[in-house]
């Protein structure tokens, strides 16, 4: 029997992991090609589908549950989070993933979301994130930006938006990582190294909506050429651009800033800095200030998982009182007889 | 030479102090001297929200009161007879249920004019002879404490100060008989190993009160309360609260399953939080959630993983939680939610009971969303209706709501413990293979129960996805089909309501059978109602008691009980809300007794109460 995070020799193929309903998201839809990333990616990790379980809440992404061929629950709005912690928190043997959007991770699942961070339970939450609310029609969401025109903003929205890396590392995330939907490969890689984590892992995948919000990614979605994609590697110097000719590296005050690939204080990324300043350094860089966005791995530190330390107090309480007699528990206190 | 002894078949004490000056320590002592001496007691708690409120003012005052009797009791009493206010603050707010005649201790030293004028009194009461009414005893016990504890090394004046409650329960106990060892031993335990010198101070303090009595002019007599016939067996002193938490273990025990208990903090529920997070070697997972709606989110995945899933919360917190409910609703997954009801609406009184959430754990969900409702009748019950709770819960894969409220949560009585045999069994199969042709349909149901398989992640070849869409009948895939919105919902009524066959028939206390008037409550008003049927019985009327534990469904025979009846009394802690049910579903024309008061209904009122429709007679 394998771990919940996927250490088993179980062997399945992607096709074991699809389900008899039709899938219904619009055509063209981002969550395509991140359902057929996810089903060809779960052989891999080796675990069986029945320890397996999917939870979601409500927009097109919860729709995700369905179309994967384990456990799954279809939740309420926001809440996710929640109901996935109280599932891995008494079951450590499962391995436990949530799908969320940007409104439902976001806006009424906020506090969820922060507090399962923080917590470093075993969950890996996957935000699809497409900048609008999808299922509703149209409305923008909390990562939407500042004057965009939506159904429900006709003069341009006035919420500054959620980073969301910066707001997940803000809350005491274990590990952090951006994928891009249709970036198979590097997603993948992203998967992995989530499924492997101990603790909660929350990836930003940038999913495009083509109906309500198309191309919001285009620069980095349709960037063949890889001129807008910073590609973090642990270890490595962080370079990119078509030619490999820019570079990043950090200023005095920890904030980052692009340099030429051959500068000699090139950055090498380390996404197990004790501290996190650098990988919130580097959520900051985006597109609109820095002409390029990072995606991997961000944050990837040890901490101690929820679940297992629960499981452990209940273990050491056991060992220290013995298991629980529940006729002396009634009988504890003071009693008095009466003949 | 000892003072001549009085006897008394029953007393009602009052503590009255400042919140910081220990009231409900004194009180819970004392409940527990007169336990061990084999009185029947019921104790009533009565606290502020605030933890200090200013020290002398009227909102700080915090009361314990306790009712002990040589006879089988039911509630904490309508009235004390001895009032001890340790500042004229608890004088103010407390003299007014003493009755004329009743026995008075004040600490003399606590009625300076700064407290005087925070209680807003203009002259002192002790002088202007406002007082004469009552026996009064003018005891300086803030000073007799102090000059006792002089010689105790370690203690600061302000921590001698504060033992005088120690010396007023002194006092208290030579006054009643009670011994003090208890009380002495579990100052032992609570001060000893930390501060040996506060436990000295503390023992000393209770010592000098029960000599003060012995000695003083002040008293000429002492009382003696025999103990009160009981059933045999081993008893012990238990608050709602606790037998409430103890009935969550005992039904993880009894059904196999681990308990998960989600929760986050709230008045008056956190004692069950606090009490469960204590039992982790019975394999008791509490989690403290970010919200109420976390905590309930939190049950659901549990319960979805096969715990034993509860989630317990007040009022406040209960509406937060209701999209959830109707989540589980829908996952037809067992869930208990309790709800220890208090003063409303919105933040309302925190720590006073009221039975007004009734109408909402029946009606407060959208759409047509079912819930069977379990209600507790005394401290002691709530293990047994906890149980009875869990039981619906596994047996029907529901959420079921259990209902209590502050005054049973806090209040406390004599529990016979029972023995662990005579436990229901309420253990529950898991789904462990397919049910249909070869292949697992998540919505097929027990013919009987109409409950769904519960089909636990890691269960291999049982994989199933389940969520808050509508579900097609037996398949639970997503279905939008009209005919099926319509069997589905009738099907989930249908459950519910089925459950009426699978709980007790109403009983009815009617000792003579000849009853024209039947007194009908729900839940924890059960003390105050038996107890003012009795006093109309003792003056030779008739009067009928039921009270209704099972909310929804009623008990099968409801129906017919209400109709044998030519007047029906529904008394409350709300504005009619059973009262409303029950004339809706029976077309009975009851009348309702209504308090919202935030304090429990007295004996007196329903004595009354009945009384004035037997005289319409």
């Amino acid at each position: 029997m394998s771990d919940g995070n996927g250490n088993g020799s179980l062997k399945l193929t992607a096709k074991d992991f699809r389900t008899d309903q039709e899938v219904r998201w619009c055509p063209g839809c981002g969550d395509y090609a991140i359902l057929a990333a996810m089903q060809s990616f779960m052989p891999e990790l080796g675990i069986e589908r029945e320890r397996t379980v999917f939870v979601s809440g409500i927009g097109c992404a919860a729709r995700f549950p369905y179309y994967m061929n384990t456990y799954g629950m279809h939740s309420i709005h926001g809440r996710a989070p929640a109901i996935a912690t109280g599932l891995a928190a008494s079951r450590p043997d499962l391995s436990v993933w949530v799908v969320t959007g940007d409104g439902d991770a976001l806006s009424i699942g906020g506090n969820h979301l922060i507090h399962s961070l923080r917590r470093n339970v075993n969950l890996k939450i996957l935000l699809f994130n497409n900048k609008i609310y999808g299922l509703t029609k149209g409305q923008y969401s909390p990562t939407s930006e500042l004057g965009m025109v939506t159904k429900s903003t006709p003069m341009g929205s006035l919420d500054f938006p959620f980073n969301p890396l910066s707001l997940a590392i803000g809350a005491e995330a274990t590990f952090v990582a951006r994928a891009i939907d249709t970036d198979k490969k590097a997603m993948t890689e992203v998967l992995r190294a989530a499924a492997q984590h101990k603790g909660t892992a929350f990836v930003e995948i940038f999913q495009n909506c083509p109906i309500f919000n198309d191309d919001a990614w285009a620069f980095v979605r349709d960037d063949k050429d890889g001129v807008n994609r910073i590609y973090l590697r642990n270890g490595e110097p962080i370079r990119w651009g078509a030619e490999l000719e820019h570079g990043l590296r950090q200023r005095a005050d920890g904030s980052i800033e692009i340099c030429p690939a051959d500068a000699p204080d090139l950055l090498v990324h380390d996404s197990q800095h004790e501290s996190a300043a650098l990988a919130f350094a580097l959520s900051r860089v985006t597109q609109e200030t820095h002409g390029g966005t990072p995606v991997g791995v961000f944050r990837n530190i040890q901490r101690p998982v929820y679940d297992e330390l629960m499981a452990e107090q209940l273990s050491t309480a056991t060992a220290k009182r013995g298991a629980g007699d529940l006729a002396a528990l009634l009988h504890s206190g003071e009693t008095w007889t009466i003949s | 030479m000892a003072k001549p002894v009085e006897q008394l078949s029953t007393v009602i004490v009052r503590f009255a102090g400042d919140s910081g000056d220990g009231m409900q320590l004194t009180g819970s002592q004392f409940t527990s001297e007169t336990a061990l001496l084999g009185n029947d007691i019921s104790t009533l708690p009565d606290f502020p929200a605030e933890i200090r409120a200013p020290a002398g003012s009227l909102p700080g005052v915090s009361g314990f009161q306790l009712h002990f009797a040589d006879h089988d009791i039911l509630t904490p009493g309508d009235q004390p007879n001895v009032l001890v206010a340790m500042n004229p603050a608890a004088l103010k707010t407390n003299l007014r249920d003493l009755p004329n005649g009743g026995t008075l201790i004040v600490d003399a030293d606590a009625f300076t004019e700064r407290n005087l004028q925070k209680a807003g009194y203009a002259a002192n009461p002790l002088e202007d002879g406002s007082l004469d009414e009552y026996q009064l005893h003018e005891i300086p016990l803030t000073t007799l404490t102090v000059g006792a504890l002089k010689e105790i090394e370690g203690v600061t004046p302000r921590e001698a100060e504060r033992s005088k409650n120690m010396f007023a329960l002194g006092l208290m106990s030579w006054l009643y008989g009670r011994n003090v060892d208890s009380t002495i031993a579990f100052l032992e335990e609570k001060f000893g190993k930390k501060r040996p010198e506060i436990a000295a101070a503390n023992i000393k303090a209770l010592q000098a009160g029960y000599a003060f009595g012995e000695t003083t002019e002040s008293f000429a007599v002492t009382y003696e309360v025999k103990p009160a016939e009981m059933a045999p067996g081993t008893y012990r002193n238990i608050t709602g609260n606790q037998a409430l938490s103890y009935g969550l273990i005992a039904s993880s025990q009894l059904s196999g399953l681990p308990l998960f208990l989600g929760a986050y903090p709230i008045t008056p529920a956190s004692a069950i939080l606090e009490e469960l997070a204590g039992y982790k070697n019975f394999g008791v997972r509490t989690f403290q959630a970010e919200d109420e709606i976390a905590a309930a989110g939190a049950a659901v995945g549990a319960a979805f993983g096969g715990s034993l899933a509860v989630t317990t919360s007040a009022g406040p917190g209960v509406v937060l939680k209701a999209e959830t409910i109707g989540l589980a609703i829908m996952l037809e997954l067992p869930l208990v939610i309790c709800d220890i009801q208090r003063a409303g609406p919105s933040t309302g009184m925190p720590t006073k009971p009221e039975q007004t959430d009734l109408l909402m754990v029946m009606f407060g969900r959208n759409g047509e969303s079912p819930v069977p409702v379990v209600a507790a009748k005394s401290p002691s019950d709530c293990f047994h209706a906890a149980i009875e709770a869990c039981r619906i819960a596994l047996k029907y894969r529901t959420p079921v709501y259990l209902l209590s409220d502050a005054y049973l949560a806090n209040g406390s009585e004599p529990w016979l413990l029972p023995e662990v045999d005579s436990l229901p069994d309420i253990s529950t199969t898991f789904a462990t293979e397919p049910n249909f042709e070869g292949e697992f349909l998540p919505y097929l149901r027990d013919e009987q129960t109409l409950a769904r398989p519960w089909a636990v992640p890691g269960t291999p070849g049982l994989e199933h996805r389940v969520g808050g869409l509508e579900k097609a009948d037996r398949t639970g895939n997503i279905s939008y089909d009209p005919e099926n919105h319509n069997l589905m919902t009738r099907l989930r009524a249908q459950k519910v309501a089925g459950i009426a066959s699978d709980i007790p028939e109403l009983e009815v206390d009617d000792p003579d059978g000849d009853a024209t008037v039947l007194v009908l409550g729900w839940g924890g008003t059960y003390g105050p109602i038996a107890a003012g049927c009795r006093r109309v019985r003792r003056a030779g009327g008739k009067v009928a008691h039921a009270q209704i534990t099972h909310l929804n469904p009623f008990p099968r025979n409801t129906g017919e009980v209400l109709r044998r009846y030519e007047k029906v009394l529904v008394p409350e802690m709300n504005l009619g809300q059973l009262l409303k049910l029950v004339r809706a579903e029976f077309l009975v024309d009851a009348v309702g007794y209504n308090r919202v008061s935030g304090l429990p209904l007295r004996a007196g009122e329903i004595e009354q109460a009945i009384l004035a429709l037997v005289e319409q007679q």
